[in-house]
């Protein structure tokens, strides 16, 4: 539906190219006609050049913090930035403050965790809701619900985190998480895992829900009607044809919210408490998530005069970067198989 | 309202028999059939709701203080005004337009227009996964990149480059899309009647594929307005107007008065992290209702009906 601006995801992969414009007759009139794929070929290329100037800037940059962190670097939830009054010393020809150890384990579990709260609660709401609008609301509704899932993606994730941390953090805590941390313990808190999932699920639902959608438009009426035919009630051929039709596409859609909520930053950054070591022990401890500290750690890693913390976070942004680049080829391949519909508006939007 | 349609087509040959048993049956099938359809209409409730509040929320809190004037006076450190901000959020947003907008529409034509076989493919992925590239390792990129290996520091270029990378996706993507989605019938028309390539393209192929076009580069405008993570290391932020030099002069965004000012202790600050919340927002809703129009347009020019 182009309602959707279509965004990121491709299902065009090996298209050919249009009649008319290359077909050699009535072109070559001029120079510009004759430029034309030329130039535009260039500049086909700036997206490429960007991507391996991005991976290049790393690597090069993530390169010494990965030569000297190694795979501790993922195996200890110790964030120690060393002692940046003992002085620089040299190990493996890596400069570093004296005892600098990094270990990123607890952002990794705080990324995972966060996300999948998000998942667990965004992807049924998702689904149930785009099956009532594909299947049960009118059209006049269904476009205004599109809108309301634009304009929730468009949010400014720190306009979202405003409100999570001054309105809906203190909401939850007070009202919410008393009757939660009765059942499953811990000391209810505005900042947080549970909060952060919640907030990082409001912002994958439009994604999520836009592509079952999409994907749910895609189902032929025959089958549908077929299945009603034979007297299954409207529910009933949800379950029996509908999801069946588009099931890996709908993984797919799940999967591109979850590729979503791994690189989601200033959000979580307000929300989450954003707590550099350790992992969380309860559903409302402080955690953080590779991401988040990022942005809110460069500014203090660029006092390290041996730049050391600035490339472990180099290789934390590396790590950050690889896992959602898999998490997203994994989405398109699946959503390709079924959907033919350009993907809505994702990402950091 | 599920119900109805129940009444109308669930008759099953097992309804139809008289026996308890069935009868039973069949009213367990509706209430299932109840149960499915109220949980989605909940669900619709669970994400409309939250939208509902977050602005609700946000305008309830900036109201109340709210003067006209931090549109039009300038400020540092949560005091004053945000003119700054607002000043350098649409300088950032016109240079996003131009770049994003115009390497979207080069990429956009070629893949849609020129490439064949494989290299076509091959740069649409890497498009796509620019795209999946997240936005705070953009910025960090940027930052290591323009701000200290190029020795720009904090400045315009080195946030709208930034920017840029992060807008190209999806104009490039909208470009090739809206030019697939001219029916072969109008080029085949062109080149039937001998018009020159150049010519067709410009006044048959680009003009009807403008809206889609258009649309596309409304959603990395509106994606531009809302980022934070890309510019807080590579715009930087200062409480002046932005120079228009490009670089070694920061440029200060409204994204980055919510950022700063939401947790400081005076609450002049957090008022102006509000009012910069609800301007983003307000602009926000500008750009997505100017997107709707486009779309609009462009449903009643395509034959498939915007499909």
């Amino acid at each position: 539906m182009s309602a959707e601006p279509p965004v990121g995801g491709s299902t065009l992969q090996e298209e050919p190219p249009l009649p008319a414009l290359h077909s050699g007759r009535g072109g070559g009139s001029g120079p510009v006609a004759r430029l034309l794929p030329r130039v535009t070929g260039g500049i086909a290329f700036v997206p490429l050049v960007g991507l391996a100037f991005i991976v290049g800037v790393l690597l090069v940059e993530a390169l010494p913090a990965l030569r000297y962190n190694g795979w501790h670097f993922f195996t200890h939830t110790d964030f120690s930035l060393g002692n940046s009054y003992g002085g620089i010393v040299t190990s493996d020809g890596v400069k570093h403050p004296q005892g600098a150890d990094y270990g990123i384990l607890g952002w990794i579990v705080g990324t995972v965790l966060s996300t999948a709260i998000a998942a667990v609660i965004a992807v049924p709401v998702s689904v149930f809701a785009a099956l009532v609008i594909v299947f049960k609301l009118p059209r006049r509704l269904s476009t205004g619900i599109g809108f309301v899932l634009e304009l929730l993606a468009g949010i400014p994730s720190v306009v979202i985190g405003l409100w999570g941390a001054l309105t809906l953090g203190p909401f939850l805590a007070a009202h919410v998480y008393p009757a939660i941390s009765a059942v499953v313990g811990g000391t209810p808190s505005r900042q947080g895992l549970l909060t952060s999932g919640l907030v990082l699920a409001m912002m994958i639902v439009p994604i999520v829900a836009a592509t079952t959608r999409d994907l749910f438009r895609t189902v032929p009426s025959l089958q549908r009607d077929g299945a009603t035919a034979l007297g299954l009630t409207d529910w009933e051929v949800v379950r029996a044809v509908t999801l069946p039709w588009v099931s890996s596409g709908i993984v797919g859609a799940a999967v591109l919210g979850i590729a979503r909520a791994l690189g989601e930053t200033m959000a979580v950054a307000m929300v989450s408490g954003v707590i550099l070591s350790g992992s969380p022990s309860s559903l409302f401890a402080p955690i953080t998530t590779i991401a988040a500290t990022i942005v809110t750690q460069l500014d203090s890693a660029l006092t390290d005069s041996s730049g050391f913390a600035v490339r472990s976070l180099a290789e934390a942004a590396l790590v950050l970067a690889v896992i959602t680049l898999l998490v997203n080829v994994l989405a398109r391949l699946l959503v390709r198989r079924v959907a033919a519909t350009g993907l809505p508006v994702g990402r950091g939007v | 309202m599920a119900g109805v349609s129940l009444e109308a087509q669930g008759a099953t040959p097992d309804d139809l028999l008289t026996d308890a048993a069935g009868r039973a049956a069949g009213r367990g099938r509706r209430i299932v059939d109840g149960v499915g359809w109220g949980l989605g209409y909940l669900a619709l409730v669970a994400i409309a709701g939250p939208v509902v509040w977050v602005l609700a929320g946000v305008f309830a809190r900036a109201l109340p203080h709210w003067q006209w004037k931090v549109l039009w006076t300038t400020g540092a450190a949560g005091t004053g005004g945000l003119l700054n901000e607002i000043v350098g959020s649409l300088l950032l947003l016109l240079g996003v337009a131009i770049l994003a907008g115009a390497v979207g529409l080069g990429t956009g034509i070629y893949l849609a227009e020129y490439s064949k076989g494989r290299l076509g493919g091959f740069l649409r992925t890497a498009s796509e996964v620019l795209a999946g590239i997240p936005s705070i390792v953009l910025g960090y990129v940027g930052y290591i990149a323009f701000v200290v290996t190029f020795h720009w520091s904090f400045s315009l270029l080195a946030g709208l480059i930034t920017l840029t990378l992060m807008g190209i996706p999806y104009t490039a993507k909208s470009t090739e899309l809206a030019l697939r989605q001219v029916p072969t019938g109008y080029r085949e028309g062109a080149d039937a009647l001998g018009m020159p390539a150049m010519h067709a393209l410009r006044h048959i192929t680009l003009r009807t594929a403008l809206p889609g076009i258009a649309t596309g580069l409304l959603v990395a405008l509106a994606l531009s307005l809302g980022e934070t993570a890309p510019l807080l290391y590579t715009a930087g932020f200062t409480s002046s107007l932005p120079s228009l030099q490009l670089t070694h002069a920061p440029v200060a965004y409204l994204t980055y008065a919510v950022w700063t000012f939401y947790n400081q202790p005076s609450p002049q600050a957090v008022d102006l992290s509000y009012d910069a919340a609800v301007i983003l927002v307000v602009l926000l809703l500008i750009i997505l209702v100017v997107s709707r129009l486009v779309v609009g347009r462009s449903q009643r020019y395509s034959e498939t009906g915007g499909r």
